[in-house]
């Protein structure tokens, strides 16, 4: 069987820890007696009589439908197909014809997890589009989960922000049935969606020993004093992804108390919602703190401001690892990113004013020693001065995105010589990326 | 014997450089140049007005040009199927002639009629002209796969001979000796059809801006060349706000068309960089636009699904929203973004937009900010863009939306940030949307933002005369990034913080592309060659010609489709359908990452499929795992035994992996 693993429809939750011990015998067994094998006439194969353990390997590898097919063949596959192993994993994919190009998960199949398999689902994820029936398709499943013990738990939403049309009242009550029965939540991604304070408090309440991940960017019900909840008590936390206006000085501090474990990730959405909005500042001592109790955590933080919007950041040390200006960011701003981001290990700049960065990215370069990855989208840069940026950096840039039109060629180099001299400094063959011209 | 030539035009509209019309033309009795036409068809078809008008135009001076030669051109109505047989039995036809066509359906269409000119006893006689390279030969070059990096394809490029010589036009000697009367009725019978017999209305139709046809494409392009050597930088020129308008000196549709060769614009680009610097070999960038379309043929050619999502194999599966409402507002300049909505506008007036253009609208549509396929884009562009190639325009079109070819998604143009650069004063806004003409610069691409009294002096209210913007732009790049993130590290398996890491870099044997030096004939110190040895190396040696016989992979079209697929290796290739988005699994990562490698733990006896490129298939991955499969590859060429080992110790190493990660990876799911 060669078939691409997920290569077809209904290829959700293929998947669940593999038992090489068993493929490794069978191997062995094949090269041992391989004549003995040939010699055997091909009907006394009993395929019926598979190890059951063998054939929990082969159904791993098959795509959901192709079990499904194979669960009816014989008794033995059916109880196979039916195996909690299978299940332990599953990925809902709700997506409806008028606005998705993608398939759905069939509505038969949805059921009969729900009635045989819901106590053996541990990582559970809903891809839902852009319809609303469709997160309300997904929040109708959550909400019969009632005897599962979820360790993961993922709501995505593939093409606009569905949950957010869902009454919040619904989408709340069916996402707190699985906080009250799951008592061992240790991921859960929640971006986008109307989750409340009060549910989070539920959350926290019987899940607080196992919570490790929480992802709830652009949740525009919480409020600082929620996620404060969730730091205070969740001491196991390591991964964190918010707004910033969730982001307060009391939420470092309690991240980076004494019973806290070490943070690994903190992601940091900044968005304004309309021009001109005020951002507050965080203390550099809060950021120290954080830095002193997680010395590797990463700090990663998207921009999505309008120019005059940067006012309130980069004007103390901020230990921000990687960090990305979704839209234009000034000269002045870059700058003073070369100054106070010591720790910096990706910037991405998708686009800036008229004037060329030159000083900016010799300073970023000067600063930041453990800058490993750049990218650069509408922005100018002269050749010479992006020289200089590659020479300063050298090896340890091994992301280097530049768009050909970024690079503006002057006395010193052609954009036909730029590649020569930058893939020397770099050890390796670069080009900048290019648009086509048609 | 007696030669009755038929010559079928498709493109390639125009008499200079098309060999194939020399092979008609070569020893026979009779020559007749035909187009065919459903005008049925004509109508029904997805192909705009300014397409339309600007293909008669190309026939009418083509039609023009025969006279001058004593010749017409006929112009049949019907499909090729049911044409051809007509016309071989009333002309007594003994050869066919027409230009290759690379593209899928061509091939097909192609192929039967090669098929049904053998039933009928007539020779076929098919040339290479609309591609500067024989493109399977480019295929063939890199391991019998398309490139899928423009690099790699430049490399590839750069070690062929240089492209064949055009031919000279045909001449009135030539056309002498097979010279036949024109019969009176042939306006009646041939003449070429108006817009209005296709189904069109033309009252308050504005001229073209973009004329059809050969002789305009001539003229254009000594001025083109002329105008290089004003500027006097024959390479790359700066984009200001005059390149966002037609010139006079646009070639594009003309190369669409086949009005003009592409081998002409490349000798004569050739010769003048050469003139100018002093006979220095000219770099590849010069031919830029040139090789980009040769370089989207090639990775078209042998898949017939290149123009959609599904089925493609080298397309990326991404979850685009279907919003027939947001696509109108896009496809009709209504989208509140004035930047936008103007080069819709030129589009759908014109016919024609610049490529920077190109890409912003590209982008807004997809990955920027709406989210809708790139199929629907293309479409538009299908029936509005005079320069539209099958080809060419769903290859850039999955190239700008990020669905193939590898290229990094944050490089997102925004909708008031990247016009106001290009053109600080809005002057191209106000000619395409003169009810925005009175609103002052700084509010021009932004007018929402303009306080009510500025909008009102401007007699312009947003919302009221001009639409509102239809989506807000830094919420939908938010979002629109994080979908492209998800994807992408589902593709490559990358599970790290780096936006830029998570797309799978492929490093098609990254060899710097040269000079054309490199390339063998006719170097730059070559005598010209006089026109009689062009004729005659384009006649003799062509390596592109296939007489009498369909295109090599006409014959097992499945299977070429086959090892495209395979061959491709890309993450994206791999899978084919929906999966890369529909699996991801806390357990995933312990199994091996591509199919060529989960081949190998499967199936006991290597498949030769998963051996053609072993470099390539591994250098998406992290290093480790790359390692491994290196060795991997590298062991199913030598004997079994050893593979076997590998491949347990392989699984071994992943066994300690995945029970390590258990835990680890339920969390990585969700980033």
């Amino acid at each position: 069987m060669k078939r691409v693993k997920g290569g077809e429809e209904g290829s959700n939750g293929c998947c669940s820890k593999s038992s090489p011990e068993a493929c490794k015998k069978v191997r062995k067994e094949l090269s041992e007696a391989p004549e003995a094998v040939l010699a055997r006439d091909a009907s006394e194969y009993d395929w019926s009589r598979l190890p059951q353990e063998l054939l929990l390997h082969i159904f791993q590898y098959l795509p959901l439908l192709d079990r499904a097919y194979a669960s009816q063949v014989c008794r033995g596959w059916n109880q196979a197909f039916h195996m909690p192993e299978l299940w332990r994993c599953f990925e809902f994919e709700l997506n409806q014809p008028a606005s998705s190009y993608l398939k759905a998960t069939h509505p038969d199949l949805i059921k009969q997890i729900i009635k045989r398999h819901s106590n053996h689902l541990q990582y559970v994820s809903f891809k839902v589009d852009s319809s609303t029936e469709s997160a309300e398709a997904a929040c109708d499943i959550l909400s019969q989960l009632v005897n599962c013990s979820l360790k993961t738990l993922g709501l995505i939403s593939t093409a606009r922000p569905s949950f957010m049309e869902v009454p919040k009242s619904h989408f709340i009550s069916a996402l707190t049935v699985v906080f009250v029965n799951s008592k061992s939540l240790s991921s859960l991604k929640i971006d986008d969606t109307p989750v409340d304070d009060p549910s989070l408090k539920v959350l926290v309440a019987n899940n607080s020993d196992t919570l490790k991940l929480l992802k709830m960017s652009s949740c525009p019900h919480v409020s600082p004093a929620g996620i404060l909840c969730v730091a205070d008590q969740c001491h196991g936390l390591r991964e964190l992804a918010l707004n910033y206006h969730l982001l307060s000085d009391e939420l470092l501090l309690a991240l980076s108390s004494e019973k806290h474990v070490h943070l690994e990730h903190l992601r940091i959405d900044v968005v304004s919602e309309n021009p001109g909005q005020h951002f507050h500042t965080i203390k550099k001592s809060s950021w120290d703190a954080m830095v002193r109790h997680s010395p590797k955590f990463n700090l990663v933080m998207y921009f999505f401001l309008y120019e005059d919007e940067f006012g309130p950041f980069f004007n103390e040390e901020i230990p921000v690892t990687h960090l990305y200006f979704g839209r234009s960011v000034s000269k002045e701003v870059l700058g003073r990113v070369g100054l106070h981001c010591p720790r910096l290990v990706e910037l991405v700049v998708c686009a800036n004013g008229l004037r060329p960065l030159d000083e900016e990215l010799i300073r970023i370069a000067k600063h930041c020693t453990q800058l490993s990855a750049i990218g650069l989208g509408e922005c100018e840069v002269s050749c010479s001065a992006f020289v200089e940026f590659v020479k300063m950096c050298g090896r340890r840039l091994s992301q280097l995105s530049i768009m050909e039109e970024v690079l503006i060629p002057d006395h010193k180099y052609s954009l036909d010589e730029i590649h020569w001299e930058v893939s020397k400094h770099l050890g390796r063959v670069w080009f900048p990326d290019m648009m086509p011209t048609w | 014997m007696v030669v009755n030539s038929v010559h079928w035009f498709r493109k390639g509209l125009r008499l200079h450089d098309n060999p194939a019309l020399q092979e008609a033309l070569n020893g026979a009795d009779t020559v007749r140049c035909v187009y065919i036409l459903d005008p049925w068809f004509a109508g029904a078809a997805n192909v705009g007005i300014n397409r339309w008008r600007f293909l008669l135009e190309a026939l009418e001076d083509l039609d023009c040009s025969l006279k001058k030669l004593n010749s017409r051109l006929f112009v049949v109505r019907g499909q090729p199927t049911e044409v051809f047989p007509r016309l071989f039995k009333e002309w007594n036809v003994t050869r066919l002639t027409f230009e290759y066509d690379p593209e899928p359906y061509g091939k097909e269409r192609d192929g039967a009629i090669i098929k049904m000119a053998q039933e009928f006893g007539v020779e076929t006689v098919v040339r290479n002209s609309h591609t500067l390279y024989n493109l399977d030969r480019i295929i063939e070059m890199n391991n019998n796969s398309p490139p899928l990096t423009f690099k790699r394809f430049q490399t590839i490029v750069s070690r062929l001979e240089l492209p064949r010589r055009p031919l000279p036009a045909i001449t009135q000697q030539q056309m002498e000796s097979c010279q036949r009367k024109i019969g009176d009725n042939h306006d009646q019978l041939y003449s070429i059809p108006s817009l209005e017999e296709l189904g069109f209305r033309t009252e308050r139709l504005p001229p073209a801006v973009w004329r059809g046809g050969e002789s305009e494409a001539l003229d254009r392009l000594s001025k083109h060349l002329d105008k290089k050597v004003w500027v006097a930088s024959v390479e790359h020129t700066r984009v200001n706000k005059c390149s966002l308008y037609a010139s006079p000196t646009g070639l594009s549709p003309y190369l669409r068309f086949g009005c003009l060769s592409c081998r002409v614009l490349y000798y004569n680009l050739r010769e003048l960089y050469m003139k100018l610097r002093k006979r220095c070999s000219p770099p590849l960038s010069l031919f830029g636009q040139l090789l980009w379309r040769e370089f989207f043929y090639t990775a078209a050619t042998n898949n017939p699904n290149f123009d959609r999502m599904e089925g493609n194999p080298i397309c990326v599966q991404i979850p685009w929203d279907q919003n027939p409402e947001a696509l109108a507002k896009w496809a009709e300049g209504r989208t509140g973004f004035p930047w936008i909505d103007a080069i819709m506008t030129q589009l759908r007036q014109e016919g024609w937009i610049h490529h920077l253009a190109r890409h912003a609208v590209a982008c807004f549509l997809t990955r920027g900010d709406l989210w809708i396929s790139w199929v629907s884009g293309m479409k538009v562009f299908e029936e509005l863009l005079l320069d539209a190639d099958w080809s060419v325009n769903a290859g850039s079109w999955m190239w700008l939306s990020c669905s193939a070819f590898f290229q990094q998604f944050f490089h997102c143009y925004c909708p008031v940030g990247f016009g106001r650069r290009t053109d600080p004063s809005g002057d191209y806004i106000r000619r395409y949307i003169p009810i925005l003409k009175d609103f002052p610069n700084r509010y021009i691409y932004e007018p929402w933002n303009a306080p009510e009294s500025v909008q009102k002096a401007a007699n312009c209210v947003v919302g009221v005369d001009y639409p509102k913007p239809m989506v807000n732009h830094a919420e939908s790049s938010r979002l629109n990034i994080e979908r492209m993130k998800q994807v992408y590290q589902q593709l490559s398996h990358y599970r790290g913080l780096s936006l830029l890491a998570s797309v799978p870099t492929i490093q098609e044997e990254a060899e710097p592309p040269m000079t054309d030096e490199s390339q063998t004939s006719s170097g730059p110190d070559s005598p010209h060659r006089d026109p009689a040895d062009d004729e005659a190396a384009g006649s003799s040696t062509v390596p592109d010609s296939s007489t009498s016989a369909p295109p090599q992979d006409k014959e097992d079209p499945a299977h070429c489709c086959h090892s495209h697929q395979v061959s491709a290796h890309s993450p994206c290739t791999s899978t084919g359908s929906p999966a890369p988005l529909s699996c991801h699994s806390p357990h995933d990562r312990s199994k091996p990452s591509s199919p060529s490698s989960s081949c190998h733990t499967m199936s006991p006896s290597p498949s030769p499929s998963t051996q053609t490129s072993p470099r390539r298939s591994s250098s998406s991955r992290k290093e480790r795992r790359s390692q491994r499969q290196k060795a991997r590859h590298a062991c199913s060429s030598s004997a079994r035994e050893n593979k076997r080992e590998v491949e347990e110790e392989r699984m071994e190493e992943e066994v300690e992996d995945s029970e390590e990660r258990m835990e680890e990876e339920a969390a990585e799911q969700l980033q």
